[in-house]
């Protein structure tokens, strides 16, 4: 173990209550400018069981090379600290802030420990920072990983939300459909679409256009696609929701529907259906006062 | 005719086509171009762009106000170094496709403006210019 090492946790060892209350306060202090809530138990907690780890580490001897099976559990603890601020919304440098506030109350405890020896001060201060700017790196690496996961999981959240095939009477479907009709999500739609046609045995499926900003060519022809899909699966499709503006858009780009069924309104849709499956829709006289 | 703000974008993903139906719509909504309008230009930029990309291997867009005497209106230019086009008359005939689509988009977005002027080269690129009076 090189002196500078050991320097380092002697002080960890000897000085560790002082730098857990310096250390807690400073953090205490941050998380109050971030707005975070945390329980002071539970930071306590945290803070504490780190620094226990931390100064088993170092005791272990070496501190240039954190990948090592000695530094495992300051890892993992550290990794699921700033996994769970990433996943609570804190920012890359507040969740490194857990890190980097050890700083003052550590170079504190050095300082009181090798004030006489300029040397010893100089060497064992720059060897806690390397360390702790390391750590501090870490957090930040793992804290991004687990914003990206986040993201990932709400866009095919999205995908799927935005896609969403309701059953709204016996045999007859309906599909709003949402958002830019791109690739990925006209695959999803189509594919969920001819599932829930199978699974339900519908013979009418209503896909409503009402949430689509432009239909062009490219998103004429997934909807055209999708309708002879569906008629191999032996359902008819009834395309709703064609704003004014899109139907004089599409007739000038010259773009034939076929023989698709279009309907204004998603209401107007449902009353073809309706009938096409034996059913009428009447309003029913009530008694209610003034009628 | 003066040109009054301009502004242009690449496309080189499908994302982009996106932004750039995007930037049609917040322009042309800010020209006061009825419903009808934009989205009559937001379509026929959805179709250049994505030929664009599809076929030119990608570009850039020129988005440009322009005035003339007292008409405002809405320019786009869509650029690449691409192959290029053989025969033009073929590639504005309405279904005349070389992938895949609907061969509908140069002759669909010919109708949906007032100005449509094209220039193909083979081996060297394509420029296709729209515009749209308000
Ligand atoms: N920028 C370009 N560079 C090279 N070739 C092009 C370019 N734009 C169009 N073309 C050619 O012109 C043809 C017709 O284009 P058009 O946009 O009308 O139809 P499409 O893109 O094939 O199908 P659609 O637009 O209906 O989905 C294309 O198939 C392609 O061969
Ligand atoms: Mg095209």
């Amino acid at each position: 173990m090189s002196d500078n090492v050991k320097g380092l946790s002697v002080v960890l060892t000897n000085y560790e209550a002082e730098i857990l209350s310096d250390w807690i306060k400073e953090q205490s202090a941050a998380l109050r400018r971030a707005g975070g809530a945390m329980k002071d138990t539970e930071l306590r907690d945290q803070c504490a069981e780190f620094l226990r780890l931390l100064r088993t580490a170092a005791q272990g001897g070496q501190v240039e090379n954190l990948d090592g099976p000695k530094w495992n559990d300051v890892r993992e603890m550290l990794g699921n600290i700033s996994r769970s601020r990433g996943l609570q919304g804190f920012s890359p440098s507040e969740t490194a802030s857990f890190v980097f506030s050890m700083k003052r109350p550590l170079f504190v405890q050095i300082r009181r420990e090798f004030g006489k020896d300029a040397e010893a001060l100089a060497d064992t201060t720059w060897l806690a920072t390397e360390l702790l700017d390391k750590l501090g790196l870490y957090t930040t690496e793992v804290h991004q990983k687990a914003r990206e996961e986040v993201i990932l999981r709400q866009q095919q959240e999205m995908l799927e939300l935005s896609t969403p095939v309701v059953k709204i009477w016996d045999g007859i479907l309906a599909l709003p459909m949402i958002g830019t009709l791109d690739s990925t999500r006209t695959q999803v739609v189509m594919e969920s679409l001819l599932q829930r046609i199978v699974d339900t045995g519908s013979g009418i499926a209503i896909i409503d256009i009402t949430g689509v900003p432009t239909v062009d060519t490219l998103t004429a022809q997934h909807l055209l696609k999708t309708v002879t899909a569906a008629r191999l699966m032996g359902a008819e499709c009834i395309i709703s929701g064609i704003r004014p503006q899109i139907a004089q858009t599409i007739v000038h780009l010259g773009v034939d529907l076929g023989d698709v069924t279009t309907k204004a309104t998603l209401a107007d849709a449902l009353v073809v259906a309706l009938e096409r499956t034996g059913r009428a829709v009447k309003r029913v006289q009530t008694a209610s006062k003034g009628a | 005719m003066d040109v009054t703000k301009n502004d242009s974008m690449e496309i080189r993903l499908s994302d982009h086509v996106v932004l750039v139906r995007q930037a049609v719509r917040k322009w042309a909504t800010d020209l006061g171009f009825s419903l009808v309008d934009q989205t009559k230009m937001i379509t026929a930029a959805s179709e250049l762009a994505r030929n664009t990309l599809d076929y030119g291997g990608g570009g850039t867009v020129r988005l440009e106000l322009v005035k003339q005497g007292p008409r405002n209106g809405l320019r786009l230019t869509f650029e690449d170094q691409g192959p290029g086009i053989p025969d033009l008359e073929k590639a504005l005939t309405d279904g005349y496709t070389t992938g895949r689509g609907m061969g509908m988009g140069l002759s669909g977005s010919k109708r949906l403006v007032n100005e449509f002027e094209i220039v193909s080269r083979v081996g060297e690129g394509t420029r296709v210019t729209i515009t749209r009076w308000k």
